[in-house]
């Protein structure tokens, strides 16, 4: 029984039959806590059976709470429903344009004016959304599957591998993301085939050696940690404990970066295609929008300002969601919160 | 030191190779026969043809082509345009145009924000910390040809403080709107990483130390935390130079700056290899050296760091 823990041992016990030596005749009283005192249930009320939360469910509960999470997620639903149904946003067709109305401002159903060629400037908006979303979440997802793989297999491996990955890293880090993807984009296999898909396949190529960089860290930085030794102790192979015990461990650095980078890749079209090297003029995105409209700069700067309104409210939202996701998984930082 | 400055010297030549051998073989494979681009897309004959294809190496195959371009480099002889210059002489006009704006925008970006970092991260979770850390979201968040355009409209055309665009001579105050330009996106991510690095300092010991033994305010900040703080941001503006060089395509053809950028955007879109590859190579030479002065800074600011 803990309680007896207490109590004084040596009462009732002549001092003489504790201690040789000479010591103080008189028994000093000692205080002995009252049992009320020290609420014990309260220890014992800890459910032991109960699973500990893991570092995921802990950050989803903070991050539940961040009014910057809920902005940006809310954001960030209503851009995807755009891209996924624009009609539900608008009933004008963004391609039957009419001359007559060639930079005319807003009027009623069309709130946002017409652009130079007479077309409906929101309905274009709206329709843009899906092309850059989609360059967005493509490379991000090709960037991190590439990227992430070949981070992990030399951060964890190391050796040759990693030898080639950091000089590989640094003749990419040597180009600049923009530069290399205009040079890219001149390809004929590139060039004559314009899509969407061949700017993703650009940015991604330019993109993957920063998350590989940061997966590398990651996975080395969990590689010597305690909990892997204990699973290649108890029998785990080697290519099972990095898939079980250290890319779970290694994944936060990653997501944040993923997430931040998805605007940055969205810009990184937009910039493209500003410069006439991105998606072809036939589809309808923002950067082509933004494109066109600085010919008619002086005449209506609100043709160049909504689709740019649409674009930084997206990039903003995915940075900002990136932004409370690395503090809801950085416990330095929730201590303070 | 010096053995360490050495030895990231020679780390350099392999990165440069592989850089240029990247964008020379891109640019290779790039459609397009310069050689019918030289004459307007006229007929010309063989002989003529092939005395220009001669002329410019383009009848060798491609390892001797670039074989022949490192040999031209290391002696600075960097080859002609199409159109009959000197590639040295092009970049010898338009990089000390590009030079000017990029420290520029390097100085600005570093000075405004460091000290808007460090107000932000002696005061966190206060009203003008998260005012700045939003505006600084919204600035990364808008593409820089955006703020090109709108800051050229509106404090070029509208308010008329500045010229819209860049003459030939390209002083220093015609570049300080393309160079704020420029520099924004990077200023708001040197502040993000100056505050945080600032509210990690504040708290450590020697601050107390120096605080408690009566040393005023601003010492403690500037001395004491700012100095402890600097080590992410200097390593930050180094790699960001090369961002800079890149990020100078899109502002210096918003502004009509005759820099580098401009120089190369035009030479991709006419396939003129050598001048894509000599501005790409100096280009790379820049970041990477800036990035060598960087790890040399880490000693400077924290003696505890030495190069065995």
């Amino acid at each position: 029984m803990p309680e007896n823990q207490n109590q004084n041992p040596e009462a009732g016990l002549p001092i003489s039959k504790i201690r040789a030596g000479k010591v103080s005749k008189y028994t000093i009283p000692h205080f002995v806590a009252p049992l009320d005192e020290t609420p014990l249930q309260g220890v014992d009320a800890v459910k032991e059976t109960g699973k500990p939360l893991s570092m995921w469910a802990e950050a989803w509960r903070s991050l539940r709470k961040r009014p910057l999470f809920i902005i940006s997620a809310l954001l960030i639903i209503v851009v995807i429903a755009i891209a996924t149904i624009p009609g539900l946003f608008t009933s004008v067709d963004p391609t039957s344009c009419y001359l007559e109305f060639s930079n005319e401002g807003p009027s009623s159903g069309h709130p946002m004016g017409y652009n130079f060629q007479g077309c409906d400037v929101y309905a274009r908006a709206i329709h843009g959304t899906r092309a850059s979303l989609m360059v967005g979440i493509f490379t991000t997802i090709f960037v991190v599957l590439i990227g992430g793989t070949i981070g992990a297999l030399a951060g964890f491996y190391g050796g040759w591998l990693d030898t080639i990955l950091a000089r590989l890293g640094d003749i990419f880090f040597a180009l600049p993301m923009v530069l290399g993807a205009i040079i890219v984009m001149q390809l004929p296999a590139f060039r004559d085939n314009k899509s969407v898909w061949t700017v993703i396949v650009t940015l991604a190529i330019f993109g993957w050696p920063q998350v590989a960089r940061i997966t590398r860290g990651a996975v080395l930085e969990a590689r010597d940690a305690d909990f892997v030794k204990a699973s290649r102790a108890l029998g785990l192979s080697r290519g099972k404990s990095l898939l079980k015990h250290v890319i779970p461990n290694a994944m936060a650095p990653v997501i944040v970066v993923a997430t931040v980078n998805l605007g940055v890749y969205i810009v990184a079209e937009a910039t493209l295609s500003f410069l006439g090297l991105g998606l072809p003029f036939e589809v309808m995105s923002w950067g082509n929008d933004i494109s066109s409209a600085q010919s008619q700069l002086r005449n209506n700067p609100m043709m160049l300002m909504w689709p740019a309104l649409f674009l930084s409210v997206t990039v903003l939202s995915f940075i900002m969601l990136g932004d409370a996701v690395r503090d809801a998984l950085d416990p330095k930082s929730r201590k303070g919160n | 030191m010096l053995a360490f400055t050495l030895k990231r010297f020679l780390q350099l030549i392999p990165v440069f190779i592989g850089a240029t051998l990247l964008v020379y073989f891109l640019v290779f494979a790039t459609p397009g026969d310069p050689i019918s681009a030289l004459s307007g897309g006229k007929p010309m004959t063989p002989a003529v043809e092939s005395a220009l294809r001669a002329q410019y190496n383009l009848d060798q195959p491609f390892w001797v082509q670039y074989g022949l371009y490192l040999k031209n480099l290391v002696t600075l002889d960097l080859g002609m345009s199409f159109s009959g210059q000197e590639v040295r002489d092009l970049l010898a006009r338009a990089f000390p145009v590009t030079a000017r704006l990029a420290v520029m925008a390097l100085a600005i970006e570093a000075v405004f924000g460091i000290f808007f970092g460090v107000i932000a991260g002696m005061r966190k979770g206060k009203a003008f910390d998260s005012t700045v850390l939003i505006l600084s979201l919204i600035v990364i968040a808008i593409p820089t040809f955006v703020l090109g355009f709108v800051l050229q409209f509106v404090v070029g055309v509208k308010l008329e403080w500045a010229k819209p665009t860049v003459s030939g001579g390209a002083t220093w105050g015609e570049l300080i709107l393309p160079a704020v330009v420029l520099g924004l996106v990077s200023f708001a991510y040197v502040l993000r990483l100056t505050r945080t690095s600032i509210i990690e300092n504040k708290q450590a010991d020697y601050v107390r130390t120096a605080t408690a033994k009566g040393l005023s305010r601003g010492r403690v900040i500037n001395v004491h935390i700012l100095r402890n703080s600097l080590i992410p941001v200097v390593t930050f503006l180094g790699a960001d130079l090369g961002s800079l060089m890149g990020g100078a395509i899109v502002t210096e053809g918003i502004f009509n700056v005759p820099g580098v950028g401009n120089l190369l955007y035009r030479a991709i879109l006419k396939g003129e290899t050598p001048t894509v590859v000599a501005v790409v190579g100096v280009l790379v030479i820049v970041f990477v050296l800036a990035n060598l002065i960087v790890d040399m800074l880490y000693a400077l600011l924290d003696p505890r760091i030495r190069y065995a």
